[in-house]
């Protein structure tokens, strides 16, 4: 009897009904706007932070580059006290508090049952900086470009989430045996 | 009603940081509940075994896009102070190509690595050390991109605008095809055997 109470604490919970959570996150952007003027983002976030690493390290270099300066330009604060910063910290704690109140925190890898540890976190990296690079390119991600801007119907978010599920789709075969 | 609140200056800068994290923990919490802090649910929107990703993503645009509409009609919300990003056609289009990629290959993107990386996934975390490290490159290389960078721009435009369709016709229109969407999901699902991923 106690094992199997212990065993149904230890089950994580099904993720919600995916309409549910989308009229949630839809409520969030919404709310955003309402009370901000402005939508969500996410790799605006990592801009700041890269801009004010290279700053550091060489703040010359970062200078006299235009996409770093755009995030030092404004000298009387730190590149770090920006609205996008906070909402990501605000993303990583709200990630945090769901996934502890639905048992899902787990230090785990996620990954298809045909690939390494060490292969799906190489991939994972790679993905990541490509993510970065196209993010820049398109002046935003699926936060910043595909729902805020597609809330608003802005015309270049929408061609931009055309796009992404293009790019996915166009290579999605050829990385099957990560996921599959 | 004067909103966007901010806009109206109801409150200053350093209050609006304190709305930006609480604000934040609303969409991480979201975006885990809807299981995308896992990147087997997320990539397998790309393999047409789960739909989740397609299913909330236009669940929320919708959500978002009817209120804001419905706030401009009756004249509480001054779109007019509403930030929209000024569009670059070309370099935006190639920059989602890109991402796209970037998601079957890594998968993730940048918001859901972050709720991945907070409920203790490694490869959440090693993707965010990624976007790092491909922010630099792009960083790096921006002399020599920024041409690209700035090509065709179209100011700050709506797809209202673009194709002269009224804005109502064209909420009702995305949210009569959003519907249509949804049903073609469910039943692509059915069809191949409901392979929803579980956490």
């Amino acid at each position: 009897m106690l094992s199997t109470s212990n065993e149904v604490q230890h089950v994580p919970k099904p993720y919600w009904n995916p309409y549910l959570s989308g009229i949630g996150l839809g409520l969030v952007l919404l709310l955003s706007y309402v009370i901000m003027g402005r939508g969500l983002g996410a790799s605006g976030a990592f801009s700041s932070l890269v801009a004010t690493g290279v700053n550091a390290v060489a703040p010359e270099h970062a200078k006299s580059n235009e996409f770093y300066d755009e995030y030092l330009a404004d000298t009387t604060k730190s590149p770090l006290k920006d609205w996008l910063v906070f909402e990501v910290l605000g993303v990583f704690a709200g990630g945090f508090i769901s996934g502890a109140l639905a048992g899902r925190i787990k230090k785990t890898v996620e990954k298809g049952p045909r690939i390494s540890v060490r292969g799906r976190l190489i991939y994972a990296f790679i993905g990541g900086s490509i993510m970065g690079i196209g993010a820049k390119l398109a002046r935003g991600c699926t936060s910043g470009q595909a729902l805020t801007g597609g809330a608003v119907l802005n015309v270049g978010s929408w061609a931009f989430m055309l796009a992404v599920f293009g790019g996915a789709y166009m290579v999605a075969h050829f990385f099957r045996r990560q996921w599959k | 009603m004067n909103i966007p609140f901010f806009k109206y200056g109801l409150f200053g800068d350093d209050v609006s940081l304190v709305v930006a994290f609480i604000i934040g923990i609303g969409f991480g919490f979201f975006l885990e509940r809807a299981g995308f802090g896992n990147g087997r649910k997320l990539a397998a929107q790309f393999y047409f075994n789960d739909l989740t990703v397609f299913k909330v993503m236009f669940t929320a645009i919708i959500t978002a896009m009817v209120g804001i509409y419905y706030l401009s009609v009756i004249g509480w919300m001054d779109l007019s102070l509403v930030y929209m990003s000024p569009t670059y056609i070309v370099p935006q289009t190639i920059g989602g190509l890109i991402l796209g990629i970037g998601f079957v290959i890594g998968g993730y993107c940048p918001g859901t690595s972050c709720v991945s990386a907070a409920t203790g996934k490694i490869d959440g975390m090693v993707y965010l050390l990624g976007i790092v490290a491909g922010i630099f490159i792009f960083g790096e290389l921006f002399p020599l991109v920024s041409n690209f960078y700035n090509s065709t721009p179209m100011g700050q435009v709506t797809l209202s605008q673009l194709f002269n369709i009224p804005y109502g016709i064209l909420v009702f229109a995305v949210v009569l095809m959003a519907i249509c969407g949804f049903a073609a999901a469910e039943w692509a699902e059915k069809k191949l055997g409901n392979k929803i991923v579980e956490p």
